[in-house]
């Protein structure tokens, strides 16, 4: 199907394409952009273009792709760098140098790639739909290879094949895909969804200890700018306790990602001791480029979740940040004249980020395994005011929320979690789990913990009346643990060796502050001045 | 492709800065159209919307005195800056004139005004230390090549004298070419001529876009993206470092609400466009550096907060994007100190590359670490003393409220002193030193 561009506004391209179906892809003009239709009118349909438009002409062409936008999922995935629209970055900067030119799209897979096939199956084998062929190796990950069709194997491969050609043959002449195509705003099915009950360690104490987060769950840190909220999604995509990484750079800086891919490059994953990159797969979508990719980035993203998950792997999407995502959506929406809501984002906001949260949790796969998609994103509130549209709308989804404050960034209090705002839904089943597993004083000394914290707060209310020297001996011994507490267990250096701090660590930690607090508030009602007093004298 | 210039005289309607052409074949969105009036002056603009035949025409100029029987002029052409390295050392207005008296240069090569994203793959990490000169950004919030760290200012505060500070004294500690693009937008007279003649001291190492107040608004939206294209020539064709450093951004956000409101688009907060992060974000990304490539592209652009509020969307929506801000403060104003930084709410997010040994020296971030810590507490004593008076302090207390007070009039007091970085390394090692094991 080809036609003509009517009409241009920004990212948005008017055409006259009859038997258009929503969300299809269409390429347009002569320099080959592409765009998704997201409104059909009688005589033209409405394009959201995801490269820049700038230069493009009426009446220059529009061709139908016959197909929504989709993701390319198989082996070569992780380790790699792609745009929101999952052009593999690295390849385009040999293909076009180091600025990103428009209209160029190289696949998405490496057409190079070679990988171990093993299979049970031979020819004249007689397959159905959906049949597991074998199995593609991707470092310690395998990839099943699943019929398409029902028929006879009429060739298959084994050993070393290019996944790119096909793994075989079947009777029909029809070639063995071995790479999956799916729509990115279509979720994966699965059989069952499970309650998340696993945790998911991120080494970070304020989190693990306090407010802790499910494999399979989802979470949201609102924090104004300055507060740490990058560092703190990196640091978890270096330490979490999953298989699988997948980072969404979305709208944000573009040093940063230079800075992880760098940083990642050199490091390895804590749980499997292999290179920290051969779990990950990172998608940038940084904040100049196209504003429409970046709105699809985060679907790109989950769909490679998905699949993932469906190997039964547990998987962590992490995207930074929500709020340009949510942006790039009012931005569209008021370049489609729509009719706008709160902040003038759409009405549909809400409901489209639920949608996208549906998409996380444990699963029982298709083929009986189990996988969990776990979500931890960051939201940019604007002036640090939790009360706009976009931190709402995921706070009534998102399962847990760490919020982080402004003050405590000043203060340099790192990661600049608040321990009274935060909550995670999870908290009674992760408690359980990590008493089991870890420490059977786990829940015992985080109700300490929370209560020091809580009597520390009443108490700086009142010393700031009095004046510290004020307070009663215990309760200055309090005001001195809670501090110890702040900074010796809640702050963590991101750069140094304590960035991770693993479960038995943490706890231990706590233990030593609590015990220690208990032993001198013990010598203090014998009479004695603990150590741990300062001297009172103003000279 | 056209291959000649086509020429319509069928202006519908003209509003503000925008004009409406109808009965338009073949349109190019960005395309740089030319309207002339019969006898009248000739000014440029750019399509921004096409619907059908009917074109949007955005108009650089002023646009009093345009009729609707003016002809304008379809180009072909999407907007270009002319390059080659005879720009340095000139000063153009915002639509690339040259206002310095000597003639336009003949370009070596055209180059669109809005740039092309660096591809992240293709980024290297900035990491290399910029001296400004200034104690409270070289030693505790650190430039590096190729970063974006905006100046918070207000209303009042000295934000011209310490870009003028930087634009004498910033330089490379290793050496090399350094070339600073001036952009300014919407300056009044008196500042005008203050740039003036900072410009005059310079010795020619500089290219300046300078957009007066009395100018039309378009220049404001265009200076930055003409500064950028040269600036990136300059570096990544040239091999220079290249600084950029913009004032005000206060001034361009608010030529950015003007047009949208004319185009009636619906208004974000403040009225200004939903667009603005985006907008803003296409022209802060333009610094870095790439690998393989000499050169970098840096940038400070000064944002003048109005009424003094951080939250404001214009210093909120270039703090999400630059790479730290710097803040100046009222109160360290009134009290004689200049720069007047407030060091707290201040961050640099690239220093932790660009110092310590090799870079600037080893114990950079010791002593910088320190300095925070002291100052953080001596701060937050302030409030105590308003209550309990200095008297009711303890004695490690009443050190700390010594320090702060001494940081700010030894360290980031320096007036019109330039402060290399190894001086302002000794001066704030020998300032904590000085109160080492004083402090609680």
């Amino acid at each position: 199907m080809t036609g003509r561009i009517l009409g241009i506004a920004g990212p948005t391209v008017a055409v006259d394409l009859p038997g258009l179906r929503l969300y299809d892809l269409v390429q347009v003009g002569e320099s080959r952009l592409i765009g998704e239709a997201v409104r059909l009118e009688p005589g033209r349909a409405i394009l959201q273009v995801y490269e820049d438009t700038r230069g493009l002409a009426v009446g220059e062409p529009a061709v139908s792709l016959g197909r929504p936008l989709t993701v390319q999922l198989g082996p070569g995935l992780l380790s790699g760098m792609y745009d929101g629209l999952q052009r593999p970055l690295e390849r385009l900067a040999r293909l076009t140098g180091p600025f990103i030119a428009t209209g160029a799209s190289p696949s998405p897979l490496d057409p190079e790639l070679r990988c171990r096939f093993t299979s049970e199956r031979k020819p004249g084998d007689v397959v159905r739909t959906g049949d597991c062929l074998g199995e593609l190796h991707e470092g310690r990950f395998r990839h099943p290879v699943l019929a398409q069709v029902s028929g006879t194997i009429a060739a298959i491969a084994q050993g070393e094949v290019n996944p790119a050609q096909g793994v075989g043959l079947m009777a029909d002449g029809s070639g063995i895909a071995a790479c999956t195509v799916w729509p990115v705003r279509h979720p994966r099915p699965c059989l069952k969804k499970l309650s998340p009950t696993l945790p998911l360690v991120t080494g970070q104490r304020a989190i693990d200890f306090l407010f802790p987060m499910a494999r399979g769950g989802t979470a949201i840190f609102p924090g104004g700018f300055g507060t740490g909220k990058t560092i703190l999604e990196q640091n978890i995509a270096k330490f979490a306790s999953v298989d699988v990484v997948v980072y969404v750079g979305c709208g944000e800086r573009g040093n940063e990602m230079a800075e992880l891919l760098e940083e990642f490059a050199g490091l390895s994953d804590p749980w499997s001791n292999r290179p920290l990159m051969e779990r990950t797969v990172v998608i940038a979508n940084t904040s100049n480029m196209p504003v429409a990719a970046r709105e699809a980035s985060i679907y790109t993203a989950v769909a490679m979740a998905e699949y993932y998950r469906d190997l039964g792997c547990h998987v962590l999407l992490l995207a930074d940040s929500i709020s340009r995502w949510a942006e790039a959506l009012r931005e569209i929406s008021a370049s489609l004249e729509e009719m706008p809501g709160e902040e003038s984002y759409p009405t549909y906001l809400s409901s489209r980020l639920a949608a996208f949260f549906e998409r996380a949790g444990t699963v029982r796969t298709l083929n009986g395994r189990t996988g969990s998609l776990s979500m931890i994103l960051s939201v940019s509130p604007p002036g640090g005011d939790f009360t706009e549209p976009v931190t709402q709308a995921c706070l009534r989804t998102a399962g847990a929320f760490f919020m982080l404050d402004t003050s405590l960034a000043h203060r340099r209090h790192f990661p600049a979690i608040n321990w009274f705002q935060s909550y995670s839904l999870y908290t009674a089943d992760m408690v359980r789990h990590f008493s089991g597993e870890v420490s059977g004083e786990w829940g015992e000394l985080r109700g300490r913990c929370q209560d020091l914290l809580q009597r520390e707060e009443t108490l700086r209310e009142v010393a700031e009346i009095v004046g510290v020297e004020g307070l009663q001996d215990a309760d200055r011994l309090l005001m001195r643990l809670a501090e110890r507490i702040r900074e010796e267990f809640l702050c963590q250096n991101a750069y140094g060796d304590d960035a991770f701090s693993p479960p038995e660590r943490t706890v231990a930690l706590i233990r030593e502050l609590v015990e220690r607090y208990d032993a001198a508030l013990a010598r203090l009602k014998e009479g004695a001045l603990p150590d741990e007093l300062p001297s009172t004298e103003a000279g | 492709m056209r291959l000649s210039e086509h020429i319509y005289k069928t202006v519908a309607s003209i509003r503000g800065p925008l004009l409406f052409a109808e009965r338009i074949a073949r349109a190019r969105i960005g395309e740089v159209v030319r309207i002339a009036c019969p006898g009248g002056d000739t000014v440029e603009g750019e399509i921004l919307k096409i619907e059908g035949e009917t074109v949007l025409i955005q108009v650089f100029g002023e646009t009093r005195g345009l009729s609707l029987g003016a002809s304008v002029v379809f180009t072909d052409q999407v907007k270009k800056a002319p390059l080659s390295e005879e720009a340095i050392g000139r000063i153009f207005d915002g639509s690339f004139t040259p206002i310095d008296g000597a003639p336009m240069y003949a370009a070596k090569r055209w180059g669109a005004i809005t740039g092309a994203p660096i591809n992240p793959t293709s980024r290297a990490r900035p990491e290399e230390f910029i001296e400004t000169g200034i104690t409270s950004i070289d030693l505790l919030n650190t430039l590096v090549k190729g970063q974006k760290l905006p100046i918070f200012s207000c209303a009042g505060l000295p934000a011209k004298e310490m870009a003028a500070a930087i634009l004498r004294n910033a330089r490379l500690s290793a050496g090399g070419s350094f070339v600073t693009v001036f952009v300014a937008l919407g300056l009044p007279h008196h500042e005008f001529s203050f740039y003036m003649d900072v410009l005059a001291g310079m010795q020619g190492n500089f290219v300046a876009f300078i957009n007066r107040a009395g100018e039309p608004v378009m220049g404001r939206l265009l200076a930055p993206r003409l500064g950028l294209a040269v600036a990136e020539y300059l570096a990544f064709t040239h091999g220079m470092d290249v600084l950029v450093l913009i004032t005000d951004m206060t001034n361009y956000c608010d030529a950015l609400r003007e047009v949208s409101t004319a185009r009636e688009e619906l208004p974000g907060r403040r009225g200004y466009p939903g667009y603005m992060y985006s907008d803003l974000a296409s022209l802060y990304e333009r610094a870095g550096r790439i690998k393989g490539v000499a050169g970098s592209v840096t940038m400070l652009p000064v944002v003048t907060m109005p009424e003094d509020d951080v939250t404001h969307p214009i210093p909120d929506l270039t703090g999400y994007i630059t790479e730290g801000q710097i803040v100046l403060s009222r109160e360290l104003h009134r009290r004689g100190i200049f720069p007047p930084v407030d060091v707290l709410p201040c961050l640099s997010r690239l220093m932790q590359r660009g110092i310590g040994a090799g870079r600037t020296r080893e114990d950079h971030r010791a002593i910088a670490d320190t300095l925070y810590k002291l100052y953080a507490k001596g701060r937050d004593l302030r409030r105590l003393e308003a209550i309990v008076g200095r008297e009711g302090m303890a004695e490690g207390d009443r050190a700390l409220l010594d320090f702060a007070e001494q940081m700010e009039h030894e360290l980031v007091h320096q007036g019109d002193e330039r402060r290399a970085i190894a001086e302002s390394l000794d001066k704030g090692a020998a300032l904590a030193a000085k109160f080492a094991g004083r402090g609680t």
